[in-house]
């Protein structure tokens, strides 16, 4: 564990053991509930969540990157363990996790700082041991820019979906691909969420404590807010249109089009008897061989691994996306026509 | 294929391994590797795993297989089934294939034949005898097809030593046995990254999916300083060099690149990811669980053997990887295209009885445009 001074503590309260925090600090969880000054935390931990499900970043009390005063450290702390406390007793996942990303994005902001502080170089090397030790990506400064090696940089990068975070849209050099200090915090933002989400998912429940009950129970109707009901229109996307009308001239579609198209149609629902005809018209069809591979995909012989539909982005590189308007930035062909209401 | 044909290819394959066992060797870390083979007319059998040069020609004696493959990756089990292997890393390969490269001599010597009647002929889209749509292509690649293929290796090369830090004694190259060439970098900082990384790094390579911010183009607050220089590093260098052409002409350049717009220059990108971009087959890069064909093996599609170029510029397949006896063997031929093995012209034939090397047999017969008579 990284040995954290005050200021860091409130500026990556994730980082720190609660239970030992509470106890360094001379508190139990019990009093947060019938200590009136101390039951203030609980409003101020229900609006962290609160601001947090909202989609924005809690504003803290820290001032710059110092805590203001000697009181708002605690407060600034204490604030975020609540908050793990409520989440734990309303068991509200969609909230865990919009909470662990906006706390992700507030800690980002921080470790942005950081990283860019040219004049405290404690700083600077505190942020990129936080980047290596939680994420295991070796930053190195280069004069104005930070550079991880290329395979640290794939590992975070695959997650994204934008196109600027595309390798081919960043500066490589030898091995190294340079960003600088907004970018690299920016990579780990999704595996920070991810870390704290699990440190919140594996941290335990504990049993409700008295004077917590009303802060709960907000936080259980504030997440109805969030639950979403899906309709699909269940046409074809581009891309499945496209592969099918290929077998229906009877050309030759890639084996990877046809993976694509036999797990696109397993997974909604159709089975092995109903795909194989398609693949009739195929220039090297072969009845016994289609049906092997096709029970292989759906999972029925052989491993018994079931293949899922690849990725927009896996379709694009072997150019067979054929994206309209109406994928409307979908990720995966079989999100294609699904409308939330 | 008839059963004559078979024996005669298995016969002929069988006599080149027993010969040529010092060509035949297994890869380094042999133990963690997993190997597989086909048989011809016959599926792939494959999570085999051997110990060492010995077993892999006891392997080949007893088979004869048609094709040999063996894994980039290295596993803990390799002879378990997939999900229990334990994938440990995988060397970076690729593969250039002139059939994917566009090039204009292609059409010349494709030929078509019909899965139904057997007909072969130089129309693609439907069989000229029964009109059958089920055809399956051949082609027989000529010199430029192997330049062509050639230069794309060394873009490669390129990419992999001065954009990815991999030096230049880890980069091996094969002649394929067919069309074109596999690339291997040992030892790099990717061996260990999954298959959705290469699939990314594939894209780099290719120059694919790049944005127009990246070479300096904006929507908004346009700006000269931000397209690229004729020195820079990587992909932006290698731009300025094609579409600036020379120094000199930048400034020219820009100018007109901005008259022409922000929609406009997506397009021009897409020129030149075309014409500069390393065109290799994304799925063999991106599958970490591939079983590749095995050096020093011969491939089916052609009868000539995956073969190690020491030095690519002189390489020439036809000579350097053409190992089969030159006793001759009598055929049937119907190959409308003319090709050379062994600095030795043969074809075209039309449906005649030719005494060829066995070299020559084997390499129609593998391509469908001869039978043993």
């Amino acid at each position: 564990m990284l040995a954290l001074g005050q200021d860091e503590i409130a500026k990556y309260p994730f980082l720190a053991d609660a239970g030992q925090y509470l106890k360094d600090q001379g508190f139990s969880l019990d009093q947060f509930g019938s200590d009136p000054d101390l039951k203030q935390l609980i409003e101020k931990a229900y609006e962290r969540i609160r601001v947090a499900a909202d989609g924005k970043i809690y504003k803290s009390d820290l001032d710059g990157d110092h805590v203001s005063k000697e009181a708002a450290l605690p407060r600034e702390v204490f604030s975020f363990l609540l908050a793990i406390v409520l989440l734990k007793l309303s068991g509200m996942h969609t909230l865990i996790k919009r909470f662990a990303l906006a706390e992700a994005r507030r800690a980002e902001k921080y470790l942005e700082k950081d990283l860019a502080n040219i004049s405290d170089e404690s700083k600077n090397q505190l942020a990129i041991r936080v980047i290596d030790d939680l994420f295991s990506v070796q930053v190195k400064k280069s004069d104005d820019y930070f550079i991880i090696p290329v395979s640290d940089y794939l590992k975070h990068s695959i997650n994204f979906h934008e196109r600027e975070w595309k390798l081919i849209n960043r500066h490589v050099e030898n091995g190294q691909v340079f960003l600088s200090p907004h970018e690299t915090v920016r990579l780990i933002r999704k595996e920070l969420g991810t870390y704290i989400n699990s440190k919140i998912i594996n941290a335990k429940t504990p049993t409700m404590i008295p004077g917590f009950e009303d802060s709960v129970n907000k936080l259980v109707s504030l997440s109805k807010k969030f639950a979403t009901y899906t309709v699909t229109t269940g046409e074809y996307p581009p891309c499945v249109k496209h592969a099918i009308e290929i077998l229906e001239k009877g050309e030759n579609l890639p084996h990877s089009g046809r993976f694509m198209l036999a797990t696109f149609l397993l997974s909604k629902g159709q089975t092995v008897q109903q795909i194989a005809p398609l693949f009739k018209n195929a220039p090297d069809y072969n009845e016994r061989v289609t049906l092997y591979q096709l029970n292989h995909l759906a999972g029925t012989s052989g491993s018994g691994t079931q293949y899922s539909c690849p990725s927009c982005e896996k379709l694009k590189t072997q150019s067979l996306c054929f994206a309209t308007s109406e994928c409307d930035n979908i990720i995966n062909p079989l999100q294609f026509g699904r409308k939330k209401k | 294929m008839q059963e004559s044909d078979i024996l005669f290819l298995e016969d002929s394959f069988k006599k080149y391994y027993f010969n040529h066992f010092d060509q035949i060797t297994v890869p380094e870390r042999t133990s963690e590797r997993e190997f597989g083979y086909q048989k011809f007319n016959s599926g792939m059998t494959r999570h085999i795993s051997l110990k060492d040069d010995k077993e892999l020609h006891l392997m080949l004696m007893q088979n004869i297989p048609s094709d040999v493959y063996c894994s980039n990756a290295y596993y803990t089990f390799p002879n378990l089934p997939m999900n229990e292997k334990d994938w440990k890393e995988a060397d970076l390969i690729f593969d250039i294939d002139a059939k994917d490269l566009n090039l204009s001599c292609r059409e010349s010597h494709t030929v078509s034949i019909c899965n139904d009647c057997n007909e072969v002929s130089k129309i693609s889209t439907h069989c000229s005898k029964c009109n059958s749509s089920k055809l399956e292509k051949k082609s027989l690649p000529c010199k430029n097809c192997i330049d062509a293929s050639k230069i794309e290796v060394e873009k490669l090369s390129k990419v992999l030593i001065d954009d990815l830090a991999i030096t230049k004694e880890n980069i091996q190259v094969y002649f394929s046995g067919n069309e074109g060439f596999h690339v291997y970098a040992y030892n790099s900082q990717f061996q260990e990254i999954g298959s959705r990384e290469r699939s990314e790094l594939t894209d780099y390579i290719s120059l694919r999916g790049a944005i127009p911010e990246t070479f300096g183009m904006r929507k908004l607050k346009q700006n000269r300083a931000y397209f690229p220089d004729f020195d820079d590093k990587g992909w932006r260098g290698r731009f300025s060099k094609y579409v600036f052409g020379s120094k000199s002409k930048r400034s020219k350049i820009i100018t007109e690149l901005l008259a022409n717009g922000y929609t406009s220059f997506q397009k021009t990108l897409d020129d030149v990811s075309e014409n500069i971009g390393v065109k290799i087959d994304p799925n063999v890069t991106m599958d970490v669980h591939r079983i590749f064909r095995l050096p020093g093996s011969i491939n089916s599609k052609s009868g000539l053997t995956k073969t190690l170029c020491d030095d690519l510029t002189k390489f020439d397949p036809y000579t350097e990887a053409s190992f089969l006896s030159d006793d001759t063997v009598e055929v049937f031929a119907n190959s409308p295209i003319e090709f050379k093995l062994k600095n030795k012209k043969f074809g075209p034939y039309n449906n005649e009885k030719i005494t060829v090397p066995t070299y020559a047999a084997v390499y129609m017969i593998c391509k469908k445009l001869a039978r043993i008579a």
